[in-house]
């Protein structure tokens, strides 16, 4: 018997990492050639990869989350000998030959808290040597054109090298201001920012410097939504269904729309610089969703035009395929309006951003028991409290208003 | 999809038969195309696995359009010649090419490894449309040789779209060149869905250079077999060119460097599974009882020889010396080539293998 270290390749042509998501295999399995062993994400993808040996594992060698360099072994699995071993692919053939500067420094980086490693881990092949200043070929003739020498210019470029604007700046005299970002030098653990929070990144930052947000609060007693829970959570038409605050929540912005209908709508720019507002004849509810991959907002489609246990079975059905990371682009395209419930997280309100092109959303925060007067003394109720964030190009002070006191009203009468 | 496609087996592997494209069907031939589109399939999966754990720098999965690839492979005669683009494997499979040969380029070991006057077939081309103009040149280069042969020339929808592709089809007109223009309309250019590319079906297209089109059900195999044939026959008769839009469904990734759940659904993909070329096939065959469990058997342990083979060789295939991909860039010595390579080796000169 001996023991092969399957090392992480690149499947996605000049990947250079990957964070292992999850694995399908546990130590002390037995496993074949071509059995799907592990997901992983990359830049561009996530991707199964299949095993290459047929074996015993004898080691996960990556916690999933982690983000390795290709190259890093992150399987063990012990082979019989008996088998034939693969052509090339015994001792000595490892990943592949790779080149490497002669008499350069070589560093093992050790993988993901590992000690020894039978595989070489990759290395970058520096085809400048160290002070010479990296730049492309037309950034190079660039600098030629305006006089400038390269050896002066501080790279800002993602890979250290000197960018056309580094150029510029360095031409116009301004190369000894600081330059943004890349400049700034590492004081802590850089963590490179993934596919689904770029996106997130990407979405947060267009709407809040697009639409002028403005946030407004109410706390509402939800006695009465809580007995209706617990009676539907009891009646077999909701049987298949979560049933939960989120739910009534959910009913009361559809309801609440009805009587508001400019919250569920969408600013439009014009390509001739005017604006149009558009109102939706029904509802997409959006759900922000904390996944395993990020912040998702799937949306319920024509919410408006569901029964209460239809949309709580709605509900229940996309925020699970959230979670489970299945689901699809359609999914969180269209949604006219969305609910955040960030009371899961033990808090009691916030300041939500819009989700691109909608204008309003609504965040639901913790129930938590609180003194409440109640005709003139005091009890105590369960509260929650709402905040309802809207674009104030589309939706006015009242309008806005008026909307968060009727969701609140339904919350603490709610017509069920 | 596809209500208005040519078709000669039901998704339910009902033979149907259809005036225009007769076809003589005997248990021997469902046999062999069976067998073609298993190990065409498992050329696949054995190779998306190899580039999963790293042998290969990349693969452009086949799967779901093996039907079109081996009717048109079988429809095709030793003398004819093909022009395919990269993902072209049941035709490869079909006219006896070393799946091995096929990995070469995937793993980068050189750009072609079959000889193209032996196999009848171009090179994989990866520049989306431009064989096609190969493909009208060839066929002009047989009316002028006065050969009994015929070009078949495959590409995708997205090539479509391509100026490349709009001048072979004038010029194929313009000749008469006993060419058939086959297109595997597999629904995405990458992200790009063929609705996006076309307001219309890509055979209507073909109308407007004045060339015959016919547009057919992909995943039926006996239909591309059949409408291959009588067009390739049609064309080698100096009938001139013909355009075939096979209406099919990529189910894997774009390459292994595409994550298609960005872009299509899975209800989409459910359907399209639906309609597998290999289980209408199958269906059909049990139909008319040729498919006995010995012959399955005897496919299937062929095809695990064929994995076992495709892993062996990959992993054991050494990297060729760099200074080789300056040896047949010119037939005679060329001075930029030769200080290009002299470059190189000084290069290679300041850095060590390990």
């Amino acid at each position: 018997m001996s023991v092969r270290e399957f090392p992480l390749p690149d499947v996605g042509e000049g990947l250079t990492e990957a964070e292992i998501v999850g694995w399908r295999i546990s130590v002390g399995d037995e496993i074949a050639v071509n059995q799907p062993i592990v997901d992983i994400e990359t830049a561009k993808a996530v991707v199964e990869l299949p095993s290459p040996f047929t074996g015993r594992v004898t080691a996960l060698l990556v916690a999933p989350g982690a983000v390795v360099p290709v190259g890093t072994p992150i399987l063990a699995v012990e082979v019989s000998d008996r088998e034939p071993v693969l052509v090339g692919y015994g001792v000595g053939h490892e990943q592949g030959r790779r080149r490497r500067l002669r008499g350069a420094n070589a560093p093992q980086q050790g993988g993901a808290g590992r000690v020894e490693s039978a595989a070489p881990q990759q290395e970058v092949t520096r085809l400048v040597p160290p002070g010479k200043p990296m730049a492309k070929p037309p950034v190079r003739a660039l600098a030629r054109e305006l006089g400038v020498d390269l050896s002066r210019v501080t790279p800002t470029g993602s890979h250290g090298d000197i960018t056309r604007d580094d150029v510029r700046r360095a031409a116009s005299g301004n190369a000894s201001s600081p330059a943004p970002i890349a400049a700034r030098p590492v004081r802590g653990e850089r963590v490179p920012v993934r596919s689904v929070q770029r996106q997130m990144a990407q979405a947060m930052v267009r709407s809040m410097t697009t639409a002028p947000h403005v946030t407004e609060w109410v706390d509402v007693d939800v006695s009465a939504t809580m007995a209706l829970v617990k009676r539907l959570r009891a009646e077999p038409e909701f049987a298949d269904a979560r049933v939960t605050p989120l739910t009534i929540a959910a009913s009361a912005v559809i309801h609440a729309i009805r009587r508001t209908p400019i919250v569920n709508s969408s600013w439009v720019d014009l390509p001739d610089g005017s604006a149009e507002i558009e109102l939706y004849p029904f509802v997409n509810l959006g759900l922000a969703v904390a996944s395993p991959r990020g912040l998702v907002v799937p949306n319920v489609r024509d919410a408006g035009s569901l029964s209460l246990s239809g949309l709580a079975r709605a509900i229940t059905e996309v925020t699970e395929r959230a979670r489970e990371g299945r689901l699809t682009p359609s999914d969180s395209v269209e949604g006219t309006i969305t609910v955040t419930n960030i009371g899961v997280f033990g808090v009691d309100g916030g300041t939500p951003i819009l989700n691109p092109g909608e204008a309003a959303i609504l965040a639901t925060g913790r129930i938590v028991e609180r003194p409440w007067a109640v005709d003139g003394a005091l009890a105590v109720r369960p509260v929650m409290q709402l905040s309802l964030a809207f674009d104030h190009r589309v939706v006015d002070g009242a309008s806005g208003s008026a909307f968060l006191a009727d969701v609140a009203a339904y919350l603490h009468r709610p017509p069920h | 999809m596809t209500e208005d496609v040519i078709r000669l087996l039901t998704p339910e592997g009902e033979r149907i038969e259809h005036p225009d494209y007769p076809l003589e069907v005997d248990a021997d031939l469902l046999r062999r195309l069976y067998r073609d589109i298993v190990l065409t399939r498992r050329t696949d999966v054995e190779s998306t696995a190899l580039q999963r754990t790293g042998e290969l720098g990349l693969w452009c999965p086949v799967l779901g359009q093996e039907g079109i690839q081996v009717g048109a492979g079988h429809a095709m005669r030793p003398t004819d010649y093909g022009f395919t683009t990269y993902r072209e494997v049941g035709i490869f499979q079909v006219r006896g090419v070393d799946p091995v040969e096929l990995l070469h380029l995937y793993r980068g070991v050189t750009h072609s490894s079959w000889d193209p006057r032996r196999v009848g077939l171009g090179i994989f081309t990866i520049v989306i449309g431009s064989h096609a103009l190969h493909s009208v040149g060839y066929a002009m280069g047989i009316q002028r040789d006065g050969a009994d042969e015929a070009v078949l020339s495959c590409f995708g929808d997205g090539a479509t779209s391509t100026g490349d592709v709009h001048e072979a089809m004038v010029f194929a007109a313009a000749f008469n060149a006993p060419v058939v223009f086959l297109v595997q309309n597999n629904q995405w250019a990458i992200s790009v869905p063929v609705t996006r590319q076309a307001r219309a079906p890509l055979a209507t297209r073909a109308a407007g250079y004045g060339i015959p089109s016919v547009r057919i059900d992909g995943n039926d195999v006996l239909a591309g077999l059949a409408v291959t044939r009588t067009l390739l026959d049609r064309a080698r008769e100096g009938g001139g060119p013909a355009f075939i839009e096979a209406v099919t469904y990529r189910r894997g990734p774009h390459t292994t460097s595409d994550d298609p759940t960005r872009y299509r659904d899975e209800a989409e993909l459910d359907h399209w599974a639906s309609l597998d070329p290999l289980d209408r096939l199958r269906r059909h065959m049990e139909r008319v009882g040729a498919l006995d469990p010995e012959f399955v058997a005897a496919v299937d342990a062929e095809a695990d020889a064929l994995g076992e083979l495709l892993r062996e060789t990959i992993r054991g295939m050494e990297a060729p010396d760099p200074l080789r991909m300056f040896e047949h860039v010119y037939a005679e010595p060329h001075r930029q080539v030769t200080a290009d390579r002299a470059a190189m080796a000084d290069y290679l000169a300041t850095v060590e293998t390990s």
